[in-house]
């Protein structure tokens, strides 16, 4: 195994480039493991940990560009107020000593339907910056980006630079089930984004289904029952019978399978609970909002 | 050039007394949490090669073909040996029945079984040839459980037995069968008004110690091997690998390196003969180290089992009887499968007064992988059992859970259902008095001025509910776990201890071959020797086979045991001393022929506390050194058919209280608190006592939520060999464990101490359990219990 290390994001492409099949390794937490049980022998590891600006963070107008290796322990320190759901999402994630380590970058890379970051990004909405040395930098959208278990839209000679988050502009929440109160990967894990400025709502859905999902079904009703209702102007409590369909409907998008982490049909049912959950916590959060906003004026 | 790594003299003064009773702190603790502590596996030797086995990729095969001619091709490999290679007609081992092949010969019966060993230059080299060996299989069906054991025509795990409990059992792939019949069930059933029935499962556990497997053997110019090993009884170790290697067991020299933790999953054989063979063949040392992986196939795990219970009580809650049958699956070699039934069966009924029972216990052989000893040893499934069984009992009579059981508890003088009556305190009712007695936690722990706090609720950081459909519940348990070897076992242990003059001071020096594995025996043994011959400082020699036996480090034996042996050592040491003395000084004081002499603090003092002089001026010039063996009282058989006998040394009892709290809707718990209560006859160490108890009870925990190697029934292979899904309770998972201790001595044992380590093991996890079902209303007959038992998901 070749261990290559470049000293700048362009040497990092040029390598990967000449390599296509180099695996590309920052924090390691996810590699490493791999290659300590001996799942995976690659020829080359591409080792980005001397691209300094890899993890950096830059706070826009409409979003945050988040380094690819900008730690999971940073996120949740420095960006909670812009990216909430994908800071709970990193509060999940593993032990301290990972979350010091990895990052989103490595969670896109490996593409597991389990990686804890993917329902978050995919509720708030994001685009994965991409970069060859061949065809320069692109945007792919989310949505588009996981292409089958641990597969993306990533080409062969492409590295992940960062991840363009959307600024929170409502409530968000991220919920995931294990096995245990820390350090676990999650049977299923979902996440919900209250968008009041589009006036809408966006999910993600982790663990319970080849890639990782959004709800479309579920997210169309409650855009549509929100609009007929008046709820987002009256802010009035959502009824239980538009919660219980959502989760329904959040539930009947997985497309779990029965492993030794748990049964397909509890990932369902969990999602729906979670999807109930978070929706009433998010939509409780937007009403309290309101009602101080309100106050102010 | 000695190995690094190896273990060194421990000396370990005291600035208080440090006898017997004192919390004195651990001589490897520091080192332990610093990380600065030496495990077998950080040995290292000038010019050695690294071991490497290539296990089974099946469960049930006929090996067809080996071809390891690529693999020795390979650059950087030294030898490669297969079952064809072993130097003596001794190929097995094993703890009582030696069915363990060494190497796979002609067949492999479960899914991991070393099949060829690699010695290379490097671990990757050796890990690299291993995979190019060519291993051609013809597979078997596999045999998972009782049905497909006991079949007519079932195949035989093991063909042509002749081991002395093959003339008793029912079918060759029954291991071993132990009833137990006493009283009248029938006419007893006739008195019951109510009778409870139920049939429980309970799941694989693994040890889990963090340490893995690992070993280093180095050839000594005698043409022996000297053996740096992780293990918990060298000597049985011993007795197995010298005939394998064709060496005397005098050539075979043995020292314990740092043990990371083993709760009975080192007492079976892992790596040692292998790293021996390599080292003899190669003529150089040999380390071998597991990775986690290949841990969970390198040792055995808690037996899984069946549990079929039927108990009947009168109206005013007394039990008329209970009839029960035990199926251990032992998986495919015997391991400690025969004691596990033996334990099973004799503590079928619990901590409680039952003149009539009908019992079996059995342990199969199947493919599944090899079960064996870990803490609680059979006693943890039937606790599991009849503490379900009570609580339905006492909910069918509409009787509170704890009285029921108080009625029922056993005490002193009651008869174990083998006849043996309970000659020491045994105080039941008064250990479930004492969790229920303590405050329980206040509700809603979770709630605070900025909201809920996520990791006081069930699911913790994963932040799956502020509340929503959390619901409390409580639940109680005790059990009874025996103390030391059983069944007439020539349970001994040797101890050899020497005093002299260092430095112008007397000071001792112990000697045993007991593995320290946690438990801390290091610590204890310079307590009893600080108590028994009044010096401060103490020098704990390294565990090796240069002295006698001391057993077994596990069912709860080595402070009864090894500590009996010390202070029995000590007492002879001390005679000794005094006759110096007397020889010396007699004529200076008539108390020193008169009257009943001690040593304390470094003096010779009489019962009346008057000082007759330096212990180092008796020893000025002198020192005293003895060996000896010691054993607590015989045991006996239990009679095969009626299990009958005066099977056990001692019992030891633990009472729980679990308070949990469970998101009904998602299956998630959060055990709150977790209250113990136990009988320890003599805390020697106070704070050692306390953590062995709380660990015991954590590893319940473990059973009861979360813990489970899980085997795939159609193809016999492990499906989750690894720390991402073989999950073990973190900090968060873990409760407060508030525990209370009683010290009712045994007038038997040394100090009237009581073996303590596996105790709380039991009664953890029925009391978990309990507190499930009360939080829930589900029935919940299996453990651990998952998230789709609690939703009607599974």
């Amino acid at each position: 195994m070749d261990f290559l290390r470049p000293a700048s994001w362009e040497e990092a492409l040029a390598a990967k480039a000449e390599h296509p099949t180099a695996v590309p390794i920052a924090g390691g937490t996810d590699v490493m493991v791999e290659i300590n049980f001996d799942h995976r022998r690659p020829e080359y590891l591409l080792d980005l940990n001397r691209v300094g600006d890899l993890g950096e963070w830059e706070v826009g107008e409409e979003s945050v560009r988040l380094g690819a290796s900008v730690p999971y322990s940073r996120i949740m320190e420095h960006l909670r107020a812009e990216l909430p759901g994908l800071a709970l999402a990193s509060h999940t994630v593993a032990s301290p000593q990972i979350r010091n380590r990895g990052g989103v970058g490595g969670n896109l890379g490996t593409a597991s339907p389990a990686g804890d970051a993917h329902p978050a990004l995919l509720a708030a909405g994001a685009e994965v910056e991409a970069e060859s040395a061949a065809r320069g930098t692109r945007l792919i959208p989310i949505d588009e980006f996981y292409t089958g278990v641990k597969r993306n839209a990533l080409q062969p000679d492409e590295l992940i630079r960062a991840v363009h988050v959307r600024k929170a502009d409502g409530p968000q929440q991220y919920s995931k089930v294990g096995t245990r109160n820390a350090m676990v990967i999650a049977v299923c894990a979902f996440g919900l984004a209250l968008h009041p400025e589009t006036r809408t709502v966006r999910t993600g859905i982790g663990s319970a289904a080849p890639t990782p999902v959004r709800a479309r079904t579920a997210e169309d009703f409650l855009n549509a029952a929100l609009e007929e209702g008046g709820f987002w102007d009256s802010g009035k409590i959502i009824t239980p019978s538009v919660a219980k369909q959502f989760a329904d409907l959040c539930s009947a998008s997985c497309n779990p399978i029965d492993d030794v982490r748990g049964t397909a049909s509890y990932r369902r049912h969990a999602v729906g609970v979670m999807a109930r959950r978070t929706l009433t916590w998010t939509w409780e959060s937007y009403r309290g909002t309101r009602r101080a906003t309100e106050g102010a004026a | 050039m000695p190995a690094t790594g190896a273990p060194t003299k421990i000396t370990q003064g005291s600035p208080a007394k440090g006898g017997i009773g004192e919390s004195t702190l651990r001589p490897d603790g520091t080192l332990k949490v610093t990380g600065e502590f030496a495990y077998s596996s950080d040995m290292w030797h000038e010019d050695m090669l690294w071991g490497q086995i290539l296990r089974s990729t099946v469960a049930h095969a006929e090996i067809v073909s080996i071809d390891t001619s690529e693999a020795l091709a390979t650059a950087g490999v030294y030898a490669i040996l297969t079952y064809d290679d072993l130097p003596t007609e001794v190929k097995n081992y094993g703890l009582e029945i030696q069915d363990t092949p060494v190497l796979a010969h002609g067949k492999v019966r479960h899914h991991g079984e070393p099949v060829a060993i690699v010695a290379a230059d490097h671990p990757e080299t050796a890990r690299r040839a291993a995979a190019k060996i060519k291993v051609d299989y013809r597979e078997l069906p596999v045999i998972t459980d009782e049905a497909s054991a006991t079949a007519p025509d079932a195949i035989l795990v093991h063909e042509g037995r002749d081991d002395h409990h093959s003339g008793h059992v029912p079918h060759p792939n029954i291991v071993h069968r132990q009833p137990i019949v006493r009283g009248d069930v029938a006419a007893a059933r006739e008195r019951a008004d109510v009778i409870v029935t139920g049939e429980y499962t309970f799941g694989m556990q693994d040890q889990a110690f963090l340490g893995p497997e690992s070993g280093l053997a180095v050839p000594e110019e005698d043409g022996g091997v000297h053996l740096y090993v992780a293990t918990q009884w060298l000597h049985s170790d011993l007795r197995q690998i010298a005939p394998v290697l064709g060496l005397p067991e005098d050539k075979v020299r043995m020292t314990l390196s740092g043990v990371g933790g083993a709760f009975g999953g080192r007492e079976d054989l892992s790596m040692q003969i292998h790293a021996c063979l390599l080292a003899l063949r190669t003529g150089k040392p040999v380390k071998i180290v597991y990775n986690r992986f290949e841990s969970f196939f390198g040792h055995v795990h808690r037996h899984p089992a069946k549990l079929y219970y039927e108990h009947g009580a009168t109206r005013d809650g007394k039990l008329t009887h209970l009839k029960c049958r035990i199926v251990l699956d032992g998986g495919a070699y015997a391991s400690a499968s025969p004691a596990v039934v033996g334990n099973a069966s004799s503590l079928s009924v619990g901590p409680y007064v039952v003149d009539d029972v009908d019992i079996e216990a059995v342990a199969l052989y199947t493919n599944n992988p090899p079960c064996g000893a870990m803490r609680g040893f059979g006693a943890v499934q039937a606790c599991f059992a009849y503490e379900a069984q009570m609580d339905k009992l006492a909910k069918k009579l509409g009787m509170d859970p704890v009285k029921f059981r108080q009625l029922n508890a056993m005490e002193q003088g009651t008869l174990m259902p083998t006849g043996q009556p309970v000659d020491s305190p045994a105080p039941v009712a008064e250990l479930l008095r004492r969790v229920t007695a303590m405050p329980l936690p206040p509700e809603r722990q979770w709630e605070s001025s900025e909201g809920a706090d996520v990791r006081q609720l069930p699911g913790g950081l994963s932040n799956t509910t502020h509340g929503e459909g959390v619901v409390r519940g409580v639940g109680y348990a005790v059990g009874i776990k025996n103390v030391g070897f059983s069944e007439g076992f020539d349970d001994y242990s040797t101890a050899k201890v020497r005093v002299e003059v260092a430095g112008g001071e007397a000071v001792a020096t112990v000697h045993t071959a007991m593995a320290e594995v946690g438990q801390g025996g290091v610590t204890v043994h310079a307590q009893i020797a600080r108590t028994e011959l009044g010096v401060a400082q103490v020098t704990i020699h390294p565990a090796d086979t240069q002295v006698g036996s001391a057993g077994s480090t596990s069912a709860s034996r080595q402070t009864y045991v090894t500590g009996g042996a010390v202070k029995n050592a000590c007492e002879l040491v001390r005679e000794k001393v005094l006759e110096i003395g007397r020889r010396k000084f007699g004529s200076y004081h008539p108390a020193w022929a008169t009257a009943e002499l001690l040593l304390e603090g470094g003096k010779v003092v009489t019962d009346g506390g008057e000082v007759l002089g330096d212990l180092a001026d008796v020893l000025e010039g002198e020192s005293v050194e003895i060996e000896a063996e010691w054993r607590h009282r015989p045991t006996e058989a239990f009679d095969l058919r009626t299990g009958q006998g005066n099977g056990h040394v001692q019992y030891s009892f633990a009472a729980h209280r679990a308070v949990v709290e469970v998101d009904t809707e998602l299956g998630l718990v959060k055990v709150i608190e977790l209250a113990c209560a136990q009988d320890v006859g003599k805390a020697l160490n106070p704070l050692s006592v306390v953590g062995q108890i709380q660990g015991g009870t954590t590893q319940g925990l473990g059973v009861a939520v979360m813990e489970e190697i899980i085997v795939d029934p159609k193809t016999a292979k492990v499906r989750n060999p690894s720390f991402t899904d073989y999950l073990i309770p973190t900090i968060l998972d873990t409760p407060t464990i508030p525990v209370d201790v009683l010290e009712l001595a045994d007038d038997h044992a040394p100090y009237g101490l009581r073996g303590i380590g596996e105790a709380p093991t039991l009664s953890s996890t029925p009391a978990v359990l309990a507190a499930i079902r009360d939080a829930t209303g589900l029935e919940l007959n299996r453990t651990p219990v998952r998230p789709e038992h609690l939703t009607g998901t599974a």
